[in-house]
């Protein structure tokens, strides 16, 4: 079967290499792979620091996907000798103030009314485990099944094995999808190439809305929301795991790398497709990080950047087939396209071969969104 | 009486049939929103322009539109009269409309207003010809100041922004409803739906909450909260309620029983 793949995304590139694992012949096609949120993405593995009450499916997908990163990563290391920067050293959320450890105590209820166990820690405990927590933190919760990944690392592990597997990678913006009889038949580039294939996937993240060729009912309803995010560089010890924090009921999160980089993320801003850096998010973050650990003011600051999260109406992916024959999506992942990768790779790449969305998936196809179209 | 079509909200010569106005502050996704938003039955939703471009596709304003709810912008996030006097200018330019909801906030933490800098922009604004509904403090002086450069309404504050702390100073809402000539609108500190019929009760013409909808465990629920008890605020603040005694008064007569 011959696949097209548009957006080499995390989630583009792991279907991508789960479809060409099982024998597809797949093309891929972005003018820049792994160039879009993938690149300024801190690739926290937390989902729990991501709740919010009506979305207990989306915390079950990312516990899902969490769980299978370590053997996604492994497998991806062996198949091509090169390091993702997994580690699975838990997270740790801690509160800065009584009105923020309220908040964090009701997240903490709300988890354990999902069955989901937590484990609570004094300001003390917290700051045993990260000494460089500010004296003034008022306590906190651990997961210690929770991780982190390096995006920048991922990206071109998945490249090299799709190499290996013979993926055909076309660097060239896809302009439309070819739809002939009703039913998606390929992809056309921007200079005019049609590219054949029997099921197409869109995976082309905030930009997916944006595709040409797609018949109303099939436009998945994507929206970039903005995220700035920070690199800074130590050369000693600093935090031992991933920090995610609220700060006078703002929240931030530090996820500190093998390599002494510490990504600080990130603020969440809905202007359309502007990707510049601003004087007031740099210091928003810096703020709020400092808060929390004081210490991070002696840091190269090494990069800022801006990505764009393709977001959806319910913050929840678009895992499925679309109202076009052929066309399946990937795309919606707002916060959380590196946690959800592996499990999206599982589910889209059982749509594309199989035609059908496994169980976990359910609840994520595009169709739910077709009433208010 | 206050069927809603008999007994509209009127701001500027404007009539709304929903005295409930709602920010978009807080929600945790657009669908989310866009279910309280239908829940509340409200007709006007104020938007922070520093926060949206009015020209991006699938935005919040996407979906006020959809709900065919009004937007009122707001300068939510200045500091100085001339910021919000700049956000104003860029709102009515973006969405075609001279209303604002002008806010000044002094600082962070407390986001409460800075009183001098809004008269100031609120001069600044109603002499270029906004329709300005400025978020105030509970102060009646200040609210009367605000009424007296032209503003179209005022906006007290039952507390801090998103605080959920209810009204803290009911006597001063009551004073400024008094005073007031133009229509008052509770704006900040709602937490529950009692917080929203006691403003209502005290003679606030409207009552305007993001926080304690979008914040809720069940937001469209608690819009249906706050519908309500803005509808039954207004109700019995028209009906009119009874004097508070210190001891019980018997509600059947006692005239008439047998054996006296």
């Amino acid at each position: 079967m011959e696949i097209a793949v548009i957006g080499a995304g995390v989630v583009g590139l792991a279907t991508a290499w789960r479809t060409a694992a099982r024998g597809a012949a797949v093309t891929l096609i972005d003018p820049a792979p792994g160039s879009g949120a993938t690149s300024v993405a801190a690739g926290m593995l937390a989902p729990l620091g991501e709740l919010a009450y009506g979305e207990e499916e989306l915390l079950r997908l990312g516990l899902a996907s969490r769980d299978l990163y370590p053997a996604f990563t492994a497998e991806l290391e062996d198949a091509t000798g090169l390091s993702t920067g997994f580690r699975g050293d838990g997270s740790l959320q801690v509160a800065f103030d009584a009105d923020d450890l309220a908040r964090l105590d009701d997240a903490r209820r709300f988890q354990e009314s999902l069955g989901v166990p937590a484990e609570t820690l004094t300001g003390r405990e917290a700051r045993r485990l990260e000494p460089l927590l500010a004296p003034g933190v008022r306590g906190g919760l651990l997961a210690p099944e929770d991780g982190s990944v390096d995006p920048r690392r991922l990206v071109p592990a998945l490249l090299a094995a799709l190499e290996k597997l013979g993926v055909r990678i076309v660097r060239r913006r896809a302009a439309e999808v070819i739809v002939t009889g009703g039913a998606a038949t390929g992809v056309r580039l921007d200079d005019g190439t049609a590219l054949p294939a029997d099921r197409v996937l869109l995976a082309a993240g905030p930009w997916s809305g944006g595709i040409g060729g797609l018949p109303p009912g099939a436009v998945p309803p994507v929206r970039p929301v903005k995220g700035q995010v920070l690199r800074l560089r130590t050369s000693g010890p600093f935090l031992t795991r991933t920090l995610r924090g609220l700060v006078r009921g703002s929240a931030v999160y530090l996820v500190p790398r093998a390599d002494g980089e510490v990504v600080v993320g990130a603020t969440q801003e809905e202007l359309g497709f502007d990707t510049r850096v601003t004087a007031g998010g740099v210091w928003e973050l810096l703020r709020d990080a400092r808060d929390l650990v004081p210490g991070i003011t002696e840091l190269e600051f090494a990069e800022v950047t801006a990505g764009l999260r393709p977001g959806s109406p319910d913050n929840a992916p678009l895992l499925g087939p679309a109202a076009l024959p052929g066309l399946v999506l990937g795309t919606g992942h707002y916060r959380n396209g590196i946690l959800l990768a592996p499990v999206s790779a599982e589910i889209l790449t059982a749509a594309l071969l199989d035609g059908e969305v496994p169980e976990i998936g359910r609840p994520f196809v595009p169709d739910r969104f077709e009433v208010r179209a | 009486m206050a069927n809603p079509r008999e007994d509209p909200l009127v701001i500027a010569g404007e009539a709304f049939g929903s005295r409930l106005i709602t920010g978009t502050g807080g929600a945790p996704s657009l669908a989310v929103l866009r279910d309280a938003l239908t829940a509340s039955g409200t007709e006007l939703t104020t938007v922070a322009m520093r926060r949206v471009d009015p020209s991006a596709h699938g935005s919040v304003l996407d979906v006020l539109r959809d709900c065919g709810v009004r937007v009122l912008p707001n300068t939510a996030g200045c500091f100085t009269a001339g910021e919000a006097v700049l956000t104003a200018k860029l709102a009515r330019e973006a969405l075609g409309t001279s209303w604002v909801k002008l806010e000044v906030i002094a600082d962070e933490r407390t986001l409460l207003p800075d009183p001098i800098e809004l008269v100031d922009a609120a001069e600044q604004l109603v002499a270029d010809g906004f329709t300005v509904l400025p978020y105030t403090n509970d102060d009646p002086v200040l609210a009367r100041r605000l009424e007296q450069v032209g503003c179209a309404a005022v906006m007290p504050l039952g507390s801090p922004i998103g605080s959920g702390l209810g009204i803290r100073n009911p006597h001063n809402i009551e004073l400024i409803v008094e005073a007031a000539g133009v229509p008052v609108i509770l704006d900040a500190g709602i937490g529950t739906a009692s917080d929203a019929a006691l403003a209502m009760e005290l003679g606030c013409d409207a009552v305007l909450l993001a926080t304690a909808v979008t914040r809720a465990q069940e937001p469209a629920l608690m819009a249906r909260a706050m519908r309500h008890a803005v509808a039954a605020g207004r109700l019995a603040r028209l009906a009119g309620r009874i004097p508070r005694r210190r001891y019980a008064q018997a509600s059947s007569p006692f005239e008439g029983r047998t054996g006296t």
